[in-house]
């Protein structure tokens, strides 16, 4: 994981998305380099990497065919070379209904590479009915062949488009999900110069007046610090980091040091907002969460779903360097539901 | 301390709670001399605005003296006698910075949820919702008042509590809506509306130039007290058979040149239209009841400006986009930046350019607010506005 990261750090060179802008203005009305240039890095990171257009294609072929064999199940055993067509009208039809919820799942795009997955399935079966009806003498063996090579060419596809989606690092808000590693990414704007901005996170031991899941952070060396973390049951975790790359009024990461017992690592990036609305603050986090995918299932439970945390913290970030403290109210002072009146319990964010 | 809380939609009790504390370094407490129930605090009774939980303090126009004050606030002192502005906000975000207080960025504790619902937050409002941030609010003796060092304003020697009260809401909410208009010399603006946002709005469009007023009810004595104290003509629209119609011949077929929606998510009228509105709000299909934003913008004249300053909670049906786009009207709306009033409102005030005290029908203790909630919203006994006394 820890290369991706690298790789997001250091896209800071010259890329083709200036150039795509501004033909349409004069040159003095062209926006600034420094205001295009990180959205449309933020769109190729969360690209997908290929398979996707194929996919489109099997689904609708799936849909089609599906269709097909649903509505004219007769026409098309005749296709396949059976001789008795109309007894086979209800397989045909269920084949057919099969076809279309493989269409259906794979155009959905929930998880593409498992509906593809089930189309190859899907495939081995075809291939092993056609096998059948080539067992039998009374079938014409002719267009059983013709049909059994459509559906290997089609196999084949699969397979490859399979194959794709699951290799491929699938966008960024997803990497590392089958591993448990949780990454997320948010942002918020600061109206406060970026200098004061970025002076202030770059102590790390700021960070625990505002990232609630932080007990404290000491630095321990000018480039080491250790990090003390709540976890749940009253329990506490802690790990020593790194700075890895420190870039003054532009961006700050860190990892968890080889051997923490939690794997972590984040990356903050400033930015002048434009027109003097302050310091645009984007920060890109991951981890792995304790107990792994299952801990993180739980610790959505507990409304602890890792970006909204996230955003949580930014809010209180910008709260603190807008107004001096993290801003209270009756109700939320203190966790779960609390009628908005006063009580003598203390803060407990 | 005694508080008014919301017990459960229609059920406000006046109940025995804990005092307030300072939270914040920018908090002051203020010890509450008067305070008053808004029509929008009908939406909470009614049970229209989402998030309420039983045991929330109500109350969001309150003034009274400073008791305590934070160690970050230091243009306020003990015993400061001070009118809080609805809308809490922190001075310092863009928003602010901008004048736009109702949309102060740090002040809504749960913008989260906010931002879920409408996509992006608000500022926070006292006894207003855990929406905008669950702040207790100022039906009560005392009241917690966050960022009290931008959210005050001073109330001069010799003014009585009723002559400044109202600058915490509705005056300057009557105000924004009329300004928001843009009003010229000779313009007609059309206020539908006479509870007391509706009649500072007729009075401010009359401070602002406008040449008439025309006001919009169905409760007489409201249209009576618009007409003889803010001025305006009247239309009762149970007596007519369409607004639109009679605003049209009033302003011979032009339509008024500016409509104020002082109404919000209970509008009523009658016909087809209004049973299918209700019903759909009754099946929690549709929150609002849009009846007088859809008239305002029927009404008005090609290339006018609709401003709303009613409350709608939800989503709305029937929105006449159709008149919206191809008569180049323009939709102005907001929670008013109160902050940005204060001072000029309290200045014409002075000035005896206007008198708020005029929608005062009722003064009761604070321990009779639940009985002032009822007659309020049962529009019983001529209640126009009713001030709590602490």
């Amino acid at each position: 994981m820890g290369t991706s990261f690298e790789g997001v750090s250091t896209t800071a060179g010259a890329d083709g998305g200036t150039a795509i802008m501004g033909t349409a203005l004069g040159e003095q009305k062209r926006p600034r380099v420094s205001t295009t240039r990180p959205y449309q890095r933020l769109a190729n990171e969360d690209r997908g990497t290929g398979g996707e257009s194929l996919a489109d294609f099997l689904g609708l072929f799936s849909i089609g065919l599906g269709m097909a064999q649903v509505l004219a199940p007769v026409t098309m055993s005749k296709i396949c070379g059976i001789d008795d067509a109309e007894a086979n009208r209800p397989v045909m039809r269920a084949l057919g209904a099969r076809e279309i919820s493989h269409g259906i799942a794979i155009l959905s795009k929930q998880q593409p590479e498992k509906a593809v997955w089930s189309r190859v399935a899907g495939d081995a079966l075809d291939l092993a009915l056609l096998g059948k009806v080539m067992a039998n003498p009374q079938n014409h063996r002719g267009r059983t062949l013709f049909a059994t090579a459509n559906v290997l060419a089609v196999t084949a596809l699969d397979v490859m488009c399979a194959r794709q989606l699951s290799m491929q690092p699938k966008t960024i808000a997803n990497a590392g999900a089958d591993k448990g590693i949780i990454r997320t990414k948010r942002s918020i704007t600061v109206n406060r110069p970026i200098e004061e901005v970025y002076g202030f996170w770059h102590n790390f031991e700021n960070l625990p007046q505002f990232m609630r899941h932080l007990e404290s952070v000491t630095v321990t060396g000018e480039r080491t610090s250790h990090w003390k973390a709540k976890a749940p049951v009253g329990q506490s975790v802690e790990w020593d980091a790194e700075t890895v790359e420190d870039r003054p009024n532009e961006l700050i990461s860190w990892r968890s040091t080889e051997g923490a017992d939690i794997y972590n690592a984040g990356i903050v990036r400033f930015m002048p907002a434009p027109g003097g609305r302050g310091t645009e603050v984007r920060i890109d986090l991951e981890y792995d969460p304790p107990f792994g995918k299952l801990g993180s299932k739980v610790a959505m439970l507990w409304r602890e779903e890792p970006g909204q945390q996230v955003q949580d913290d930014l809010r209180h970030f910008k709260q603190v360097m807008e107004t001096g403290e993290i801003v209270l109210s009756d109700a939320t002072k203190q966790r779960g539901p609390h009628p908005a009146q006063p009580d003598n319990k203390p803060v407990k964010l | 301390m005694k508080a008014t809380c919301w017990m459960g939609p229609q059920k406000m009790e006046v109940r025995e709670v804990p005092d307030p504390q300072i939270l914040n370094k920018r908090d002051a407490i203020v010890k509450i001399t008067s305070t008053a129930i808004c029509g929008s605090d009908l939406h909470l009774y009614n049970n229209f605005l989402p998030m309420m939980e039983p045991g929330d303090i109500m109350g969001h126009e309150f003034m009274g003296e400073v008791v305590e004050v934070g160690q970050g606030v230091n243009n306020l002192r003990v015993g400061d006698r001070i009118v809080v502005p609805f809308p809490i906000a922190c001075g310092n975000c863009g928003a602010c910075q901008a004048g736009a207080t109702s949309l102060c960025e740090n002040s809504n504790p749960n913008a989260y949820i906010a931002e879920k619902l409408m996509g992006h937050s608000p500022s926070g409002i006292f006894g207003y919702s855990h929406l905008t941030g669950g702040f207790a609010g100022g039906q009560a003796e005392y009241a917690r008042v966050p960022f009290a060092d931008v959210g005050h304003i001073k109330v001069p020697e010799g003014m009585t509590d009723e002559q400044v009260l109202f600058l915490s809401d509705i005056l300057p909410t009557g105000y924004m809506g009329a300004e928001m208009c843009g009003i010229k010399p000779g313009d007609t603006v059309a206020v539908w509306g006479c509870g007391p946002v509706g009649q500072f709005a007729i009075a401010s469009a009359y401070l602002l130039g406008a040449e008439r007023v025309i006001a919009i009810d169905r409760f007489k004595y409201r249209l009576d007290m618009a007409r003889e104290k803010a001025g305006a003509i009247t239309i009762n629209y149970e007596e007519v058979d369409s607004v639109p119609d009679v605003l049209k011949d009033l302003t011979a077929g032009r339509g008024p040149d500016h409509c104020i929606d002082a109404v919000g998510v209970e509008g009523h009228t009658h016909g087809v239209m209004y049973a299918h509105d209700r019903m759909k709000q009754m099946l929690r299909m549709q929150p609002d009841r849009p009846i007088a934003l859809r008239e305002a913008i029927f009404s008005c004249r090609n290339g006018g400006t609709v401003s709303v300053i009613g409350v709608y909670a939800g989503l709305i049906d029937k929105f006449p986009m159709n008149a919206v786009m191809n008569r180049s009207l323009t939709i102005k709306t907001g929670q008013c930046h109160v902050h940005r009033y204060l001072q000029p409102l309290l200045e014409r005030i002075q000035r005896g350019e206007i008198d708020p005290t005029f929608v005062i029908t009722h003064t009761m203790p604070l321990s009779q607010a639940p009985e002032g909630y009822k007659i309020f919203n049962n529009k019983e006994d001529h209640c126009e506005k009713i001030v709590l006394k602490a």
